[in-house]
């Protein structure tokens, strides 16, 4: 019974992790793919060519 | 649950990404600093003389500041697309579905399709210097083809009726039937023999860099999960 119980309490509370990692992981992706920032698009800039980002 | 997210999503996508990132070097950093010397106006398609095929190029690690760059950010964007499957990939397995370093096989399969060849399609990868629609408008089709194209892979891979696939390939193809932003006029100095070059080793490599990363962040998933389960 209790371990039911934390069951279901942990599979209701597993989707904000879930969410939070995907947030994080698009914030990552726009840094390296697509803020237009000098600094950040030349340094990324063979990168964003190779793995199909609008570049330029 | 989150640091199980995070040390697989970290693990997976700093090693497809530091692979990536020494296959990119090698087999498509060349084609496109080739295309460099057309862009910057060193070689001159269609001038009064025929250009060598084979100009001397510099080698990895010519300029290390430039490449080791590449390096750090191939690492990132991989640990960003990793974060992403990672998560997906708790949710798919609370709901039944096994997720291992096989399995993992298709995950990046999927993945690549989502990032890089749903966008690619229509808006092939560029080499430098080649004409192109405004920026902004490119990365806004650009991420709406991307977030189609990654529910249509979900629906896919876990959908299980007619309806579902439907409305997968319908999402696959609305981008592309409505059309990518394209440039007013073509002005690209490049020969497209390095254009289509370039195009083919982005996406080869992409697919093996993908495909490293499902298995890798399926492997890592595994692992974790047996790890948290033996410290319980």
């Amino acid at each position: 019974m209790t371990t039911k119980t934390l069951k279901a309490s942990a599979a209701g509370t597993s989707v904000i992790p879930a969410l939070f990692a995907v947030v994080l992981g698009l914030g990552i992706i726009t840094l390296t793919g697509h803020v237009q920032a000098s600094a950040l698009h030349d340094a990324a800039h063979d990168v964003r060519h190779a793995t199909g980002f609008p570049c330029h | 649950m989150f640091s199980r997210i995070l040390t697989s999503g970290l693990f997976a996508g700093a090693a497809a990404g530091l692979i990536t990132a020494l296959l990119q070097l090698y087999f498509v950093q060349p084609v496109l600093l080739h295309a460099e010397l057309y862009e910057g106006g060193d070689l001159v398609h269609f001038g009064a003389d025929p250009v060598t095929a084979h100009p001397d190029l510099p080698g990895i690690f010519t300029e290390p500041m430039r490449d080791g760059l590449s390096i750090i950010f191939t690492m990132l964007t991989y640990t960003g697309y990793a974060l992403v499957m990672a998560a997906l990939m708790s949710v798919a397995e609370r709901q039944g579905h096994e997720i291992n370093a096989r399995t993992g096989l298709l995950w990046g399969l999927a993945g690549f399709i989502t990032f890089h060849f749903a966008p690619g399609l229509s808006l092939a990868p560029e080499v430098p210097g080649v004409a192109a629609a405004d920026i902004g408008a490119r990365q806004i089709w650009w991420t709406i083809t991307v977030a189609a194209a990654g529910v249509a892979m979900w629906l896919i891979a876990f959908g299980g009726n007619l309806v579902s696939y439907l409305i997968a390939a319908l999402l696959l193809m609305a981008p592309h039937i409505i059309g990518a932003p394209e440039p007013e006029s073509f002005s690209g100095p490049v020969p497209t023999e390095i254009g289509a070059l370039f195009a083919a080793r982005a996406f080869g490599v992409g697919m093996a860099a993908w495909v490293l990363l499902g298995s890798f962040a399926g492997y890592f998933w595994q692992a974790e999960g047996k790890r948290a389960e033996a410290a319980a």
